[in-house]
C-alpha cells in the first residue's frame, strides 16, 4: 500500500524533468570540468579530449606556482578583497543604521544623494577616478585600486531597510541603560542583522575578487594586479599553451569555489536576501 | 553671565550643562556617523560625476590643459563609423542576451523549484558558474571555441560530420559566441533570484487556483506569471544593465584584437576603454560614458514605469 501511496509522486513526467535537468546542470560545469582535466594535462595530451586525463600530473601546477607571480596576486586579490569587504561592512551599515533609525534634519536628502549614485556606471567614473589617482600618486597601489568601493549605495539601502526592521525598543532599552550611540549601533543593533551583513559582506567580497575594469586600468605593474588582469597577462604570454592557462585559470577559480562548496547554504540564501531586497 | 541672569531669571545657573540635551548629543552622534561617508560620496561619487560631464566638453589628450570645445565631441561621436557599429554591438549582445538568458533561467527555476530529490545539489550546478572569475572562464570558453582539434566544441561537432566554425574568427559569430559565455556566467544568478521569487508567492494562492480546478498551464499564466512581474522587471533591467556594459568576456576572448575581428564583437565599454588609455583622448572618452550613462539612466526609468503602470 505504501508503494501505491508513493507512487504518484514518481511519475514518467518528473523523471524526464529531473533528467533534463541534470543534464543542463552537466553542461553548466563542463567548463569547469574541463579546465581543471586539462590543468592536469601535459602538453601533449590536451589534444586528447579526455575527461579524466590518462596520466594526471600536477607538473602544470609547479610549473605556474615557481615563480611566485600567482602567489603574489593570490595574496594581492585576497588583501583587497577582504579590506574591501571589512569597510562596505563597517560604513554601509553606520550609514543604513543612521537613515533607518535617527530622525534628523537632512535625512532624507542625504538618502536620496547616495541611492542616485546608483545611477551612475562606474564607467563614467573611471576617467575622474583616474585622473584623481595620478594627482595624488595613488596609481599603482593597494589603495588605488581599493578606494572606489570602500563604500557602496547597493550596501547601504540593503542595510537600511534591514536595520529598519530592528524594533526601536530595543535601542531604547540600551539608550536607558546607558550605552552610547555607537555601542548600541556595534553591540545591540549589528548582532540582529547578521544574515543582512553577511549578504553584504559574500556580495563585496565576490565582487571585488573578480573585478577587472578598474583594476585593469589602475595597475600597470605585476607586483600589483589581482587575479583576474594577472592571469589574463600570463594567458597572453602563455599564447597557444592551453594547459598552462587552464591551470592558471583554475588557480583563480580555486578559492571561490572551495569558498562555495563551503558555505553553498549560506551563499545561496545570500544572494536570495540581497537580489530581493536590493 | 548677565545675560544669563536677565534674560532669563527662572532658569538654573546650571544650565550650560542642559546644552547638551539628548537631542543635540544625538545629532552629534548623527553627524558624527554621516562625516566621513558624506565626504567620500562627495569625493569618489559625486566630484568625478560632474568631472565626467565637464571633461566630455573639452579636449585633453592628458600632456596640455583641456581646452573646451563645445558639444564637438558629441558632434564627433555620432557620425564615427565606429560608433555606430560599437552601438549595433552593444545592444546585440542586450537584445539577444537578455530574453535568452531570461527564458532560460525561468523555465530553470521554475523546474528546480518542483524537484526534491537531490535540490541543493542540481542548485549547485547551475550556480557554480557564477561565482567564478569572468576573465578565467573567458579564457577556457576561448579554448573549447578553437578550431579542430584543439576546440572541444568543433571536435564535438565534426564527431556528427558537422563542418568547423570559426566561432571568434568570424565576424558573424564571434558576437554570438562571447554572448554564450556571458550568458553562461550570469545564469546561476538569475535561476537563484527567480526561485526567491517563485517562493515568495503564498502556497494558499496555488491551493485556491487547485480547488478551483485550473490546471498547471492556468495557474502558471494566471498566478505565477503575474506575482513574479517585480522579480522579472528585476531581472530583465540587472541583465540588460549587464550586457550593457559588457567588457570582461569581450576583452580576454578577443586579446589579439580586441573587439575583434574587424571590430564585430566591440561594445561601448571598450570602445570606451580604448579611447581613454591606449590613445589617451579623455575629453572624447568622457563623451561616451555620458551617451552610457544616458543609455542606462533610460533602462533604469523603464523599470520604474513598468513597475509603477502595475500598482
Amino acid at each position: 500500500m505504501t508503494t501505491a501511496l508513493a507512487m504518484p509522486r514518481i511519475n514518467p513526467g518528473r523523471i524526464l524533468i529531473w533528467t533534463l535537468l541534470f543534464l543542463g546542470g552537466v553542461i553548466m560545469v563542463t567548463p569547469l570540468i574541463f579546465m581543471f582535466s586539462t590543468s592536469l594535462k601535459t602538453a601533449g595530451q590536451v589534444y586528447d579530449l579526455r575527461m579524466i586525463p590518462a596520466a594526471p600530473t600536477l607538473d602544470n601546477y609547479v610549473r605556474v606556482l615557481s615563480d611566485g607571480r600567482f602567489l603574489r596576486w593570490f595574496f594581492n586579490s585576497t588583501f583587497i578583497a577582504l579590506t574591501v569587504t571589512l569597510s562596505n561592512v563597517f560604513f554601509d551599515s553606520l550609514v543604513g543604521y543612521t537613515l533607518a533609525k535617527f530622525r534628523f534634519r537632512g535625512r532624507y536628502f542625504v538618502f536620496l544623494a547616495i541611492l542616485s549614485t546608483l545611477m551612475i556606471p562606474t564607467e563614467m567614473l573611471v576617467i575622474p577616478w583616474y585622473l584623481m589617482s595620478a594627482e595624488f600618486g595613488w596609481l599603482n597601489s593597494y589603495w588605488g585600486i581599493m578606494f572606489p568601493g570602500m563604500m557602496t549605495a547597493f550596501g547601504t539601502f540593503l542595510m537600511k531597510q534591514f536595520f529598519e526592521t530592528v524594533p526601536d525598543d530595543f535601542l531604547e532599552a540600551a539608550r536607558i541603560d546607558g550605552l552610547n550611540e555607537f555601542t548600541i549601533w556595534w553591540r545591540v543593533a549589528m548582532p540582529l542583522v547578521t544574515p543582512a551583513l553577511s549578504a553584504l559582506a559574500i556580495f563585496t567580497f565576490l565582487g571585488n575578487w573578480t573585478a577587472f575594469f578598474w583594476p585593469l586600468i589602475v595597475t600597470t605593474s605585476q607586483d600589483l594586479y589581482t587575479l583576474p588582469i594577472g592571469l589574463s597577462s600570463f594567458a597572453v604570454e602563455q599564447a597557444i599553451q592551453w594547459e598552462m592557462i587552464m591551470t592558471g585559470a583554475a588557480l583563480a577559480t580555486l578559492p571561490t569555489l572551495a569558498v562555495f562548496l563551503l558555505l553553498q547554504r549560506y551563499i545561496v540564501r545570500g544572494v536570495m536576501l540581497a537580489g530581493l531586497k536590493g | 553671565m548677565a545675560l544669563v541672569e536677565q534674560g532669563a531669571p527662572h532658569r538654573r545657573p546650571d544650565r550650560p550643562h542642559i546644552f547638551w540635551t539628548m537631542r543635540r548629543r544625538q545629532l552629534l552622534w548623527v553627524w558624527s556617523f554621516l562625516a566621513i561617508p558624506v565626504l567620500f560620496y562627495g569625493v569618489i561619487r559625486f566630484y568625478p560625476t560632474g568631472q565626467a560631464f565637464w571633461l566630455s566638453l573639452t579636449d585633453w589628450d592628458l600632456m596640455s590643459e583641456p581646452s573646451f570645445i563645445g558639444l564637438e565631441n558629441y558632434t564627433r561621436l555620432f557620425a564615427d563609423p565606429q560608433f555606430g557599429s560599437v552601438f549595433r554591438n552593444t545592444f546585440a549582445y542586450l537584445i539577444m542576451g537578455t530574453p535568452i538568458s531570461l527564458l532560460l533561467s525561468f523555465l530553470i527555476a521554475y523546474a528546480l523549484d518542483r524537484v526534491r530529490f537531490g535540490h541543493t545539489f542540481l542548485r549547485a550546478l547551475y550556480f557554480l558558474p557564477f561565482i567564478t572569475t569572468a576573465s578565467a572562464m573567458a579564457w577556457v570558453w576561448r579554448w573549447f571555441y578553437q578550431p579542430a582539434p584543439i576546440g572541444v566544441i568543433n571536435d564535438f561537432l565534426s564527431g556528427f560530420g558537422i563542418p568547423q566554425l570559426a566561432f571568434l574568427n568570424s565576424t558573424t559569430w564571434a558576437l554570438p559566441s562571447i554572448m554564450v559565455t556571458a550568458i553562461w556566467a550570469g545564469l546561476g544568478f538569475q535561476i537563484i533570484i527567480f526561485m526567491a521569487g517563485l517562493r515568495a508567492i503564498p502556497a494558499t494562492y496555488y491551493e485556491a487556483a487547485r480547488i478551483d480546478g485550473l490546471g498547471e498551464g492556468a495557474i502558471l499564466r494566471r498566478i505565477t506569471l503575474p506575482l513574479l512581474k517585480p522579480t522579472t522587471v528585476f531581472l530583465v533591467v540587472f541583465s540588460s544593465i549587464g550586457f550593457l556594459r559588457i567588457f570582461d568576456q569581450v576583452y580576454n576572448m578577443t586579446t589579439n584584437d580586441p573587439g575583434g575581428p574587424l571590430g564585430s564583437t566591440k561594445p561601448l565599454v571598450l570602445m570606451i576603454y580604448q579611447t581613454a588609455f591606449s590613445s589617451y583622448q579623455m575629453g572624447y572618452a568622457a563623451a561616451q560614458t555620458v551617451v552610457l550613462f544616458t543609455i542606462l539612466l533610460i533602462v533604469s526609468l523603464l523599470q520604474l514605469w513598468v513597475l509603477r503602470e502595475r500598482a
